[in-house]
């Protein structure tokens, strides 16, 4: 999933400061499970700036709130366009990819995150996310017993660990784990350590020219049938 | 013919000597420049810090056109940290074309340790890619695949951490760097000979040549610091514990009697095939150590 921190509350009022109708929208997937951006988040923010401004002695704002299944997903920012008729902005508690499947659908709304998107990671215990995918386009997992070196390893480096290794830990940082080290270990007791000997070339970095777009292949299959 | 006086060196059965100077956060060279008039004559070769510990500095490759202004010989440390592989090949040119042929490929160490935490870390190669990298302009294209016009010839090291506390994934690279074409290994600091001759026992069995990395200690403190702040090193207690033994100021001169002590040894028991010596900061107290480890040449 895509893990993300809530922005400071005051970079949140500097945003809005210019809008005087506020919806704050939520995301119920990977924003409600990484508690940055979901209904109960959504309902949290509101109260919070509700409070803010009246401690301000200064009423400049109304606030609204609405959560969506997905924001990244056209079918279901389709109730934006009534919701929308009624506000000035809106503030999107979806990740960087949300905020921007609503600027593309409301072309006339400003539309402004009230979260910084992090990576992708997974859940590693309560209230703790562990960054685990680059995205770089070019699986290795295969020979890397499953830990990802480019993800892992804070320079992304294939042929092995560097010599700034301490403890099992990364020169960069005492409390993170040399991926090295890590993947050392579970190719060994995998009896995998091979795959740890061959050469990796250098990346291939055009199997990630931004943006990037997958097409379904088998709706180009269709497509080549019917034609 | 040997593509430089160094590897004309590494082909003979002298006890090697190379040395390191950092260059200055600067535009004025004049101590690198004492410096390197200072040692030039006294060692096989002196490398030229690139960045290191990820400060940002006068690049090696200027240190590297100042070594050969003087008429001494230069490797060029070369690191993947802040250059892709356009701008890497891009120097190597310019290396070769100077008259530069001695590389040392690193990786670099994280731009996390460094004063410029907030820069963009490269690592488009690693070591390894980057020795093969080097072969490849050798055979006369690039890693684009295009040809050259010319091509150039090196002589091309790189490190080995024989004290990693994890030692096998580090032999493991250390085989993939010798398969990558590496001649000579310039180790990660030695401060415990021990580790040293069991990474010799393995690592005799490959023709290269390996110079044990003296890195000499100011003080208690210093060796502290390191052990804390300077990835991979790892000092033992003992040795810290004789740093401290000697009185305030004389600190230095315990680190070269120490470095000395070491250089000898390895000599002696003919351990390794040179020494690599690291005076961080201190440049002008090599001939101290050479002095005191009886290695003092006639000049070449």
């Amino acid at each position: 999933m895509i893990v993300a921190e809530q922005k400071p509350l005051e970079d949140i009022i500097r945003m809005i400061s210019p809008y005087e109708r506020v919806l704050i929208l939520g995301c119920g997937t990977c924003m409600t499970v990484c508690d940055a951006g979901g209904e109960s988040e959504v309902a949290f923010l509101r109260n919070a700036l509700q409070l803010a401004q009246t401690r301000s002695g200064e009423v400049n704002h109304t606030f609204s709130e609405h959560t969506v299944k997905r924001q990244c997903d056209p079918e279901f920012l389709e109730v934006l366009d009534e919701k929308a008729a009624d506000v000035d902005v809106i503030l999107s508690l979806g990740c960087g990819i949300g905020v921007q499947a609503i600027a593309e659908r409301l072309p006339d709304m400003p539309v402004l995150p009230g979260v910084n998107t992090s990576f992708m990671g997974m859940t590693k215990e309560s209230g703790v996310w562990d960054e685990r995918c680059a995205a770089c386009g070019e699986c290795r997992l295969e020979d890397t017993a499953g830990i990802c070196p480019i993800t892992r390893c804070t320079k992304g480096i294939l042929n092995g660990p560097c010599a700034g290794v301490k403890n099992g830990k990364c020169e960069a940082n005492k409390d993170m784990d040399c991926a090295w080290i890590l993947i050392y270990q579970r190719l060994e007791r995998l009896q995998q350590l091979d795959r740890m000997r061959r050469y990796y070339p250098p990346r291939n970095f055009r199997a990630i020219p931004r943006p990037r777009r997958i097409m379904s292949k088998v709706e180009i299959a269709a497509g080549e049938s019917d034609g | 013919m040997a593509n430089s006086l160094f590897e004309e060196k590494l082909g003979s059965n002298d006890f090697l000597v190379t040395t390191e100077v950092g260059p200055p956060k600067s535009v004025d060279v004049t101590e690198t420049i004492h410096h390197i008039k200072l040692l030039k004559d006294k060692v096989d070769a002196i490398n030229i810090t690139d960045h290191q510990s990820s400060v940002m500095r006068f690049p090696s490759i200027g240190g590297c056109l100042l070594v050969k202004e003087l008429d001494g010989e230069p490797i060029l440390q070369m690191t993947c940290r802040d250059r892709n592989r356009l701008a890497l090949q891009a120097e190597l040119l310019l290396a070769y074309s100077r008259g530069i042929t001695n590389v040392l490929c690193l990786t670099g160490d994280s731009v996390d340790v460094g004063d410029h935490k907030d820069a963009k870390p490269v690592f488009d190669l690693d070591s390894v890619q980057l020795l093969r990298m080097i072969r490849t302009l050798e055979s006369g294209v690039d890693m684009g695949g295009n040809e050259l016009g010319a091509a150039p010839k090196f002589c091309i090291g790189t490190s080995v951490h024989p004290e990693a506390d994890f030692i096998e994934p580090q032999l493991i690279k250390f085989d993939k760097k010798v398969a990558a074409g590496a001649q000579f290994f310039q180790t990660q600091g030695i401060f415990d000979l021990a580790s040293l001759r069991r990474f010799m026992q393995y690592a005799s069995q490959f023709d290269v040549k390996i110079l044990a990395g003296i890195i000499v200690l100011s003080s208690a403190g210093m060796a502290r610091y390191m052990n804390k702040n300077v990835p991979g090193i790892i000092i033992g207690q003992s040795l810290i514990d004789e740093m401290a033994t000697v009185e305030k100021g004389k600190g230095l001169e315990k680190g070269i009697e120490i470095a000395a002590r070491f250089i000898k040894t390895i000599k002696e028991e003919n351990l390794c095939h040179g020494v690599h010596i690291m005076a961080v900061g201190n440049e002008s107290i090599v001939p101290d150590i050479l002095e005191a480890a009886e290695l003092v040449r006639a000049s070449r």
